[in-house]
């Protein structure tokens, strides 16, 4: 099962899972706790968020909601976040895809620098 | 010019039809048995070869304790588990119909609003009945046993049953019978006005405990219906062929017909969308426009299957349920709420499916032709949001698809005796 997190290249940077929210509060690292990563069956995620200069966020509230644009419908479940785990690590539960293409996820953090959200998008064969 | 092209044609029929369809791609297009890496991992990730092992249900302490298959493939074929003594649960769900009952809508005791599923492979999935009101196979079976349409009973009268007619296998399984004295012959909270009245005056601790055998009864069944599964198609035959680079093999399993049919399928024609995985089906639900039958309420689907789901007295998550805590996930991730799932209903595997008609959660459409034609037309629903869109296929498409389709069928993975009421 092929996946393509955050981009399709073949340049290290870009394989970093990485993402900087829209308006720039916070840097979220999205990791899928399930390798490879196929749809139908339910797994967690790991997110790290940060501040710009690299600092841990760590009393962040996060929302998460997932889409496949081109179909017009979310996830088949409703993820949480379960754990705060520290270090501005926290454990996504209920992540779930059940169709092949084009996923968004979208990770809304709300900490002291105020709501800010970034997008990261998936293909899934 | 004329006579001349008539002659290169047949030329070219000819050498077609020599080397295996040589000239296919100069002719029409690719090779039909070719298949490029991405469409081979596609082909292997629906090929029954990719079907995990059934992994333990967490939920049912029993699921793989052949004693529990044994009681639970009793319990299936029993009729006294009905109000009338001619229901059991293979009155609908015939293994020689691969657990199906080739009708529109059930009929037990009465008529049931929806069509019979198959039971086939149904461990695998994380929700069951059309609209996924429940999360345990173990205690899907029980909704039909006090279903006034269905067997028409009483958990009280099961229960005695079971102390009557299964003691000996029910108390190596599950231990020691409770005493049932004091609970009348029938009473349960889905019967007559009397039997739920009857119910209401037993003690709590009696109600536990007839729930208890009800839900252990639940969990035979299940065991039983675990180890009915589907086995290898041509489809599946065909796949392995594929995977081992043998194009000659591919070719002499599936006909041109098919091949170009699962070309449409995981292509163009979007079958895969949701009908993917080695079972052909994504356990989901989604509302694919289905015409309402006249003089019907609109059924909301899955929308509603879920808050019966999470309100079930035998769930996942309930004191019935063996899952330590935390393992229902599923359950405790569900969406409860959102378009995509107002109107929706379960997405069926498609093994099988040539052998199984009619089609559709209401069984309204008797042949595969006929499902083809709804998802080829994509008819706004009703109410809610559905994922299809126009395909236009072409009447070569259409036969395509359905020769596909056809390639599907295979003998069930179960133990023959399984597939028999027990001696």
């Amino acid at each position: 099962m092929c996946v393509v997190l955050a981009a399709c290249s073949s340049a290290p940077s870009d394989r970093e899972p990485a993402r900087e929210t829209y308006s720039g509060m916070y840097t979220i690292t999205a990791r899928p706790g399930l390798d490879p990563l196929v749809i139908n069956r339910i797994h967690e995620w790991t997110l790290h968020v940060e501040t710009p200069d690299g600092r841990p966020v760590e009393n962040a509230r996060i929302m998460v909601e997932g889409d496949m644009p081109e179909h017009q419908h979310g996830l088949p479940t409703k993820p949480e976040v379960t754990q705060n785990l520290g270090n501005g690590d926290y454990l996504v539960e209920g992540m779930k895809f059940n169709m092949p293409g084009a996923w968004e996820l979208t990770f809304t953090v709300t900490a002291d620098a105020g709501s800010d959200a970034a997008t990261f998008e998936l293909v899934l064969e | 010019m004329r006579p001349r092209a008539a002659v290169a044609v047949s030329v070219a029929a000819v050498v077609v039809a020599a080397s295996g369809y040589g000239l296919w791609s100069f002719m029409r297009g690719p090779e039909p048995h070719a298949w490029s890496p991405e469409q081979r991992r596609t082909l292997r990730s629906l090929w029954i070869g990719s079907l995990p092992p059934l992994a333990p249900d967490a939920s049912n302490a029993v699921g793989d304790d052949p004693r529990a298959v044994a009681l639970g493939h009793r319990l299936y074929f029993d009729t006294g588990f009905s109000r009338t003594g001619e229901v059991s649960c293979a009155t609908c769900h015939q293994p020689e119909k691969l657990f199906t009952d080739g009708l529109q809508l059930a009929k037990a005791i009465g008529t049931t609003k929806r069509h019979t599923p198959t039971v086939v492979g149904t461990a695998y999935s994380p929700w069951l009945f059309w609209d996924g009101r429940k999360d345990t196979q173990w205690s899907q079976s029980l909704a039909p046993m006090e279903d006034p349409v269905e067997h028409g009973g009483t958990r009280a009268q099961y229960a005695h049953l079971v102390a009557r007619r299964y003691a000996e296998p029910y108390v190596a399984l599950f231990g020691p019978l409770p005493d049932l004295s004091r609970v009348p012959a029938s009473a349960g909270p889905n019967g007559t006005e009397e039997e739920r009245a009857a119910w209401s005056a037993m003690s709590p601790e009696d109600r536990d405990a007839v729930n208890r055998i009800y839900a252990n009864m639940g969990k035979a069944i299940a065991a039983y219906e675990r180890r009915i599964n589907p086995g290898p198609s041509r489809f599946d035959d065909y796949v392995a062929a594929v995977l081992d680079g043998d194009p000659a093999r591919a070719a002499s399993i599936l006909s041109l017909d098919e091949a170009l049919g699962l070309r449409l399928f995981i292509g163009d024609a979007q079958c895969i969308n949701c009908h993917n995985g080695p079972l052909l089906t994504n356990h989901g639900f989604h509302n694919v426009g289905l015409p309402e039958p006249p003089g019907t309420a609109f059924d909301s689907g899955r929308i509603n299957g879920v808050k019966q789901a999470a309100a079930d007295e035998f769930n996942c998550e309930s004191s019935y349920s063996d899952a330590p805590p935390g393992l229902c996930e599923e359950l405790r991730f569900a969406k409860g709420q959102g378009f995509e799932i107002l109107g929706a209903f379960k997405v069926p595997s498609l093994r099988n499916v040539a052998e199984t008609a009619p089609y559709t959660h209401l069984g309204t459409t008797p042949t595969l032709r006929g499902v083809l034609e709804h998802y080829d037309s994509a008819p706004t629903p009703f109410m809610g949001h559905s994922d299809l869109v126009p395909l236009g296929l072409s009447e070569n498409e259409f036969r395509q698809l359905e020769s596909f389709l056809r390639a599907l069928s295979g003998p069930l993975d179960a133990p023959p005796e399984l597939l028999r009421p027990p001696g």
